[in-house]
């Protein structure tokens, strides 16, 4: 059994370290992109960032004063029980997000759509988000934040078979063209493509390879790791740097995620995560152990298996009878 | 040519304003409030009174919303500070620089060559954008002291006007200039030429959106 205090108190912490700490994998490609930058705006710009993230650390402050929209993704293993129950947990999560934004502080930036009113603590209807996610095997859980921003550099399309390659290709530079101009992406970013699923999950499959990958990672399919390395050279291209200066880098790194969708449909979504890409985990379990990290470590085998049973599961019964 | 840096007062004299350049890295010192959606439409469409003697005070308008807290005993505490996108303020800035006199806008990704032409310039007004974006905890250490938060209860933590003391606050880069240039623009243009280039092995969606076609008469297959 997990504790729930353990769980709120680590998801406070996670909460600072997102808004704080830029991830190791994230760094490492923002240090090479200013290494490579021979344009003298966009190389100002990504030394400025990089001295930020250094002021950000020593002053515990968030690194930007936009600090997104704060997300969980939770992973549970097969075996994980929380005390009080999953009401309890998302309650923590709650708690942990009201918390952290008074304490660290963070912008509270989400309101109601319509009526504007705000409750000064990232907390309302629907928000933060909570998702969640299984794997065999493991009593622990994963909590993952995520503190995307909110307002530039997503969008959807539905293609269609016969666009083809080309038809991807060029909503990728359309989305990259409309939200690169005076740098509205915060580039350069983490640009996350999910292709298939229905449309909300399109969006999400998208999203996910954007906050929930890191940099450097490949798709475990061979041909979807070569397109994302061709993406990754054709977004940095178009001669777009930071922001939307003439430059070398507009895309840290791509990642994509495809999931199975309808017959006649190649439904598209490209998504942004900038240059304050606030990811932070931690693997909790039942004796009170807390690991953390900044890989998500989302997309496992069992997250993108294509059979109706698991088959290590299934092999593991067959050797046992 | 490398990059110059400027150190500028936010009650700018016009002779230091005419002296920026696009693509001058300046550093602001003195007061500087924030003013965005929120804070137009209650001063220019519900005629509040503003709370500050503008521009006297300060003529650097910051379209920004902190990462901050009012503390239990009325003290602040602003951490991270980060401009928001400008665009979508320009109806409200030719009323607003009328009525307070602001010459230094402050913000993310500046306007357009046609606003800055239209009303930043006979204001004798430039645009001045934030770095990155997102260089919120250097921001924070150009703070000397958060000297006030308006209109708090009225607009939440985010939209209130908070004014701020800058000691050196920056870098922000000068995106527009007294001839109503814009330094987004200008890099737009060189960027255009390689466009079709990046382009190249590419074609439009078969299915097309409105937007595309904006006769609504028009089928999109």
């Amino acid at each position: 059994m997990i504790n729930i205090d353990l769980i709120e108190s680590t998801a406070n912490e996670l909460m600072q370290k997102a808004a704080i700490e830029i991830p190791e994998d994230y760094l490492g490609g923002l240090k090479k992109a200013a290494k490579d930058e021979t344009n003298e705006l966009p190389s100002f710009v990504l030394n400025v960032m990089l001295e930020n993230y250094e002021v950000a650390k020593e002053d515990r402050c968030a690194m930007c004063g936009d600090t997104g929209v704060p997300r969980w993704f939770v992973k549970l293993g097969n075996e994980a029980q929380v005390q009080g129950g999953m009401v309890a947990l998302e309650t923590a999560l709650r708690k942990a997000t009201a918390n952290a934004t008074n304490s660290v502080p963070l912008r509270p930036n989400r309101v109601h759509p319509l009526w504007r009113t705000d409750h000064n603590n990232n907390v309302g209807i629907g928000a933060p988000e909570i998702e969640y996610g299984y794997e065999p095997d493991g009593e622990w859980i994963d909590l993952i934040t995520v503190h995307k921003g909110g307002l530039f550099g997503t969008d959807y399309r539905m293609l269609f078979p016969s666009d083809g390659m080309q038809g991807i290709k060029r909503f990728y530079l359309d989305s990259l063209m409309a939200f690169g101009k005076r740098g509205l992406a915060c580039q350069p970013a983490i640009i996350g493509i999910g292709l298939g699923g229905s449309k909300d999950i399109c969006m999400n499959l998208g999203k996910r390879a954007s906050t929930l990958r890191t940099v450097g990672s490949r798709n475990s399919d061979e041909r979807i790791a070569e397109m994302e390395d061709e993406f990754k050279e054709l977004g940095n291209s178009i001669g777009m740097g930071a922001m939307g200066f003439v430059g070398k880098n507009m895309v840290v790194d791509c990642n994509i995620e495809v999931g199975y969708c309808h017959t006649g449909g190649m439904p598209m979504s490209v998504h942004a995560f900038c240059l304050s890409s606030r990811r932070a985990v931690a693997r909790i379990f039942p004796d009170g152990r807390v690991e953390h990290r900044t890989d998500p470590d989302w997309f496992t085998p069992y997250q993108r298996r294509e059979t109706v049973e698991w088959e290590p599961l299934l092999e593991a019964a067959h050797e046992s009878s | 040519m490398s990059l110059r840096e400027i150190r500028l007062s936010t009650t700018p004299s016009d002779e230091a304003i005419a002296d920026l350049r696009l693509g001058d890295i300046v550093y602001l010192d003195g007061l500087m409030y924030t003013a965005r959606e929120g804070v137009y439409m209650r001063a220019l469409e519900d005629q509040a009174n503003i709370p500050m003697e503008l521009p006297t005070q300060s003529a650097a308008n910051f379209h920004c919303s902190p990462a901050a807290r009012i503390n239990d005993d009325g003290s602040f505490d602003m951490g991270a500070v980060t401009a928001t996108a400008s665009f979508r303020f320009s109806k409200w800035l030719p009323e607003w620089m009328d009525k307070t006199g602001a010459k230094l806008i402050v913000g993310k990704g500046g306007m357009t060559s046609k606003d800055y032409k239209e009303f930043f310039v006979p204001h004798g007004a430039v645009y001045l954008s934030t770095v990155g974006y997102g260089t919120g905890a250097l921001l924070g250490r150009g703070i000397e002291k958060v000297e006030a938060v308006h209109w708090n209860e009225e607009l939440g933590l985010a939209q209130a006007m908070w004014v701020i003391k800058c000691n050196k606050m920056g870098p922000f880069i000068v995106a527009s200039d007294l001839n109503g240039d814009c330094l987004f623009e200008r890099e737009n243009a060189k960027i255009a030429k390689n466009i079709e280039k990046a382009y190249e092995g590419t074609k439009p969606a078969i299915l097309k959106r409105y937007g595309e076609s904006d006769d609504r008469s028009d089928e999109l297959i």
